[in-house]
């Protein structure tokens, strides 16, 4: 039935414009409502290509997952059309470019590739974090708006904890997209976050050096390499990749999700924060590893197991800012924030803590060497930083420190929480107080508040 | 329109007015008692009178394997503290009750929806719906879009997959799930009077048919005066505490 509409045609109070797209699994038109001038898409199933069988269930998925999502890494959904008359979606016109239009253009500077890595991690974090795996992450699903964020496109074969998953055991072949599934969805595994990090590994590393690390296996029985092939080495085929990146890129594309990093909003953090990066064989190898490395890999992929998806996506190593003040603050205050630290830090398990600070901008004005001042100011704060977390005893790689610099020590730390996916601030407060800086924050950091106050 | 579905009351009053209260604030417009109104609990005599005022009013009621022993019917298959609650219970029962009780059909067929105590293929042989073999007999017995069943106390959703064999899914209370009628279901809706998941809450589960969405509930009762209720009435000191421990 949908095969016969087309442009220029009336569904549900919905004008069907040009067609931008589509393939075997749906066709795509621009869209508006009858009166109304905002840039709709609607995405129609095809059940016009005989057998009605997996393009009728990812839609059936799309139509389920898409509205539980939110945020603005997704294109908003605006209504659905039952399977039982004409099946459609339509959502929110997503502007900016594909990312596959970057894929084209590959390869890029390595300075893009972590732009567009970030975004596109915070993305995939957003949706994790809203329990749902998208598991079908590629360049065409991904499209970066102008102003540089990421939107996921696509949930025909996404997974959400909390709806029946329809496409589990329906088929028995691998689902997904042959170059960028991961190795436990070749094996029928749909409920593992860490699958969409092994795509983005694949993206990351097709966007730095235009190849796929996996190539494009046709059959299921290729596919299966993917338990333990090893792909080239990114500085191999572009100089100019720092270590650290391929150590990120890397550690994305490790068979065992175990060994992945442990949420999209580390990856996100990782790749903003190079300087945190522990670098290892992996980051500076040039050449494959040896014949005899590349068989051990081939025995272990023959008894692959799976790793057992983490028990609940909302824990997946959290990240903890904490404002630390001035260290002239009352020591009564100070030791409260270290006890609210430490408790959090226990109830939260593996997460990484940052520490940060926010320093004025030295004026460049009344000194003659404002550049040295500045660097003097920077680096006193960070022997403070440092010497306020060394009381929580936390091993080197779960702890960062981080001199934010502006006048509005607020905006800063708004800044800062938004860019890099944070999930809970601890920040200090003398005493109750409307106009307070802790207020403000409470009021609008998306992410868990503490505000800690000495005991009076 | 919004269908309360409970099962497994067990003379569970606090349990039930809980469950009707929550359910009535939610919207329900219609009711269906999924069997085993009674066994176990102290209240069977009140809960009995909620459920018969209920289906005065069109709800629909069919039959556990709990009602049909206290009305006078064999307690076979049943361990001892069940057997002395059935026994109790018939001591408690006005006739208009036991009659009641002894009437009550073992499925029912309202729209989409087909009710059972436990498995629609044989409702009579009182076969616990636990793994998806066991439910596919089900929903081919009842062949509806919907089937809604107790019998096992712990909620848990059967959907039909493309290879029609149907997959279990763990739903989160209070979550929406969308349910389409071209697909088949079979909901075991969870214990209202008696949860066994380590959880003292109460189960029911509610069906939107117009929007084709279901949602299990989990909703927190008075237990402990449930319990204190069993253990005055001199019932096996078991059948309070398992309420106090939710299993």
């Amino acid at each position: 039935m949908s095969a016969r509409l087309g442009t220029g045609d009336e569904l549900d109070g919905f004008l069907l414009g040009e067609p931008i797209g589509g393939g075997t699994m749906a066709r795509i038109f621009r869209a508006r409502r009858a009166g109304s001038d905002v840039p709709l898409v609607m995405k129609l199933a095809r059940l016009d290509l005989g057998e009605p069988g997996a393009s009728v269930v990812t839609h059936e998925v799309e139509q389920q997952v898409l509205p539980r999502l939110s945020g603005t890494h997704v294109p908003r959904f605006i209504a659905a059309g039952g399977l039982d008359r004409v099946p459609y979606i339509a959502m929110e016109q997503v502007d900016g470019e594909p990312l596959s239009g970057w894929v084209a253009r590959a390869p890029l500077p390595s300075e893009d590739v972590v732009r567009l890595g970030v975004a596109i991690a915070s993305a995939v974090h957003a949706i994790h974090q809203q329990e749902a795996i998208h598991l079908d992450l590629k360049p065409a699903n991904v499209i970066i708006r102008p102003g540089g964020e990421a939107v996921l496109l696509d949930f025909g074969l996404a997974h959400h904890a909390r709806l029946p998953d329809l496409l589990a055991e329906e088929f028995t072949r691998p689902i997904g997209t042959a170059p960028y599934i991961s190795p436990e969805q070749v094996l029928g595994v749909r409920s593992d976050p860490r699958s969409d990090l092994f795509a983005l590994g694949v993206i990351l590393y097709e966007l730095a050096t235009a190849r796929l690390p996996f190539g494009a296996p046709d059959s299921p029985r290729k596919m299966r390499a993917r338990l333990h092939a090893e792909p080239v080495a990114p500085r191999a085929l572009v100089a100019s990749i720092p270590e650290w990146l391929q150590e990120v890129i890397l550690t994305c594309l490790e068979p065992d999700a175990a060994r992945r990093p442990a949420s999209a909003g580390r990856l996100a953090f990782d790749l903003a924060h190079p300087e945190t990066v522990a670098i290892t064989e992996r980051g500076r190898r040039l050449a494959r590893a040896s014949a005899w490395k590349r068989l051990a890999r081939w025995v272990r992929a023959a008894g692959y197991e799976p790793a057992p998806p983490p028990r609940s996506q909302a824990s997946l190593a959290p990240i903890l800012l904490v404002a630390v003040g001035a260290p002239d603050a009352e020591v009564e205050r100070a030791r409260s924030m270290a006890d609210a630290v430490r408790r959090t830090l226990a109830a939260l398990g593996e997460a990484r803590l940052v520490c940060a600070t926010v320093m004025r901008p030295v004026p460049d004005w009344g000194t003659n060497d404002p550049g040295k001042t500045a660097a003097r100011e920077h680096l006193r704060h960070l022997v403070e930083l440092r010497h306020w977390a060394a009381s929580q005893g936390l091993p080197a790689e779960r702890v960062t420190f981080h001199v934010l610099e502006g006048d509005d020590a607020c905006a800063a730390l708004l800044d800062y929480i938004r860019a890099n996916a944070v999930d809970h601030l601890i920040v200090g407060e003398p005493k109750p107080w409307t106009q307070s800086p802790g207020w403000r924050l409470a009021a609008e950091a998306p992410c868990t508040v503490t505000i800690v106050r000495a005991r009076i | 329109m919004r269908i309360a579905l409970l099962a497994d009351i067990h003379s569970n009053l606090e349990a039930l007015a809980a469950c009707l209260r929550h359910a009535q604030a939610a919207g329900a417009e219609r009711f269906a008692f999924l069997g085993d109104l009674v066994g176990y609990g102290a209240d069977p005599e009140a809960v009995l009178d909620i459920v018969m005022e209920r289906a005065s009013r069109g709800a629909r009621v069919v039959l556990g394997n709990h009602d049909q022993a206290v009305a006078g019917h064999s307690t076979r298959n049943m361990n001892p503290a069940a057997e002395r609650a059935v026994e109790w219970t018939r001591r408690q029962l006005r006739g208009d009750q036991a009659a009641f009780l002894a009437a009550l059909p073992l499925t029912a067929r309202e729209g989409d929806c087909f009710y059972v105590h436990a498995s629609a293929d044989a409702p009579q042989r009182w076969t616990y719906v636990s793994d998806s073999l066991r439910a596919a007999h089900s929903m081919d017995g009842a062949r509806s879009p919907y089937t809604f069943g107790g019998h096992v106390h712990e909620q848990r959703l059967y959907f039909q997959g493309a290879d029609r064999r149907p997959q279990p899914f763990q739903p989160t209370p209070g979550s929406a799930i969308p349910v389409p009628r071209h697909r088949r279901w079979l909901a075991i809706v969870g214990s209202c009077g008696q949860p066994r998941d380590g959880d003292t809450a109460a189960c029911y589960a509610m069906l939107d048919a117009a929007e084709g969405e279901l949602v299990f509930h989990r909703v927190p009762y008075d237990h402990a005066r449930a319990a204190h209720k069993i253990r005055r009435a001199g019932l096996p000191e078991r059948l309070a505490s398992r309420l106090e421990h939710g299993r």
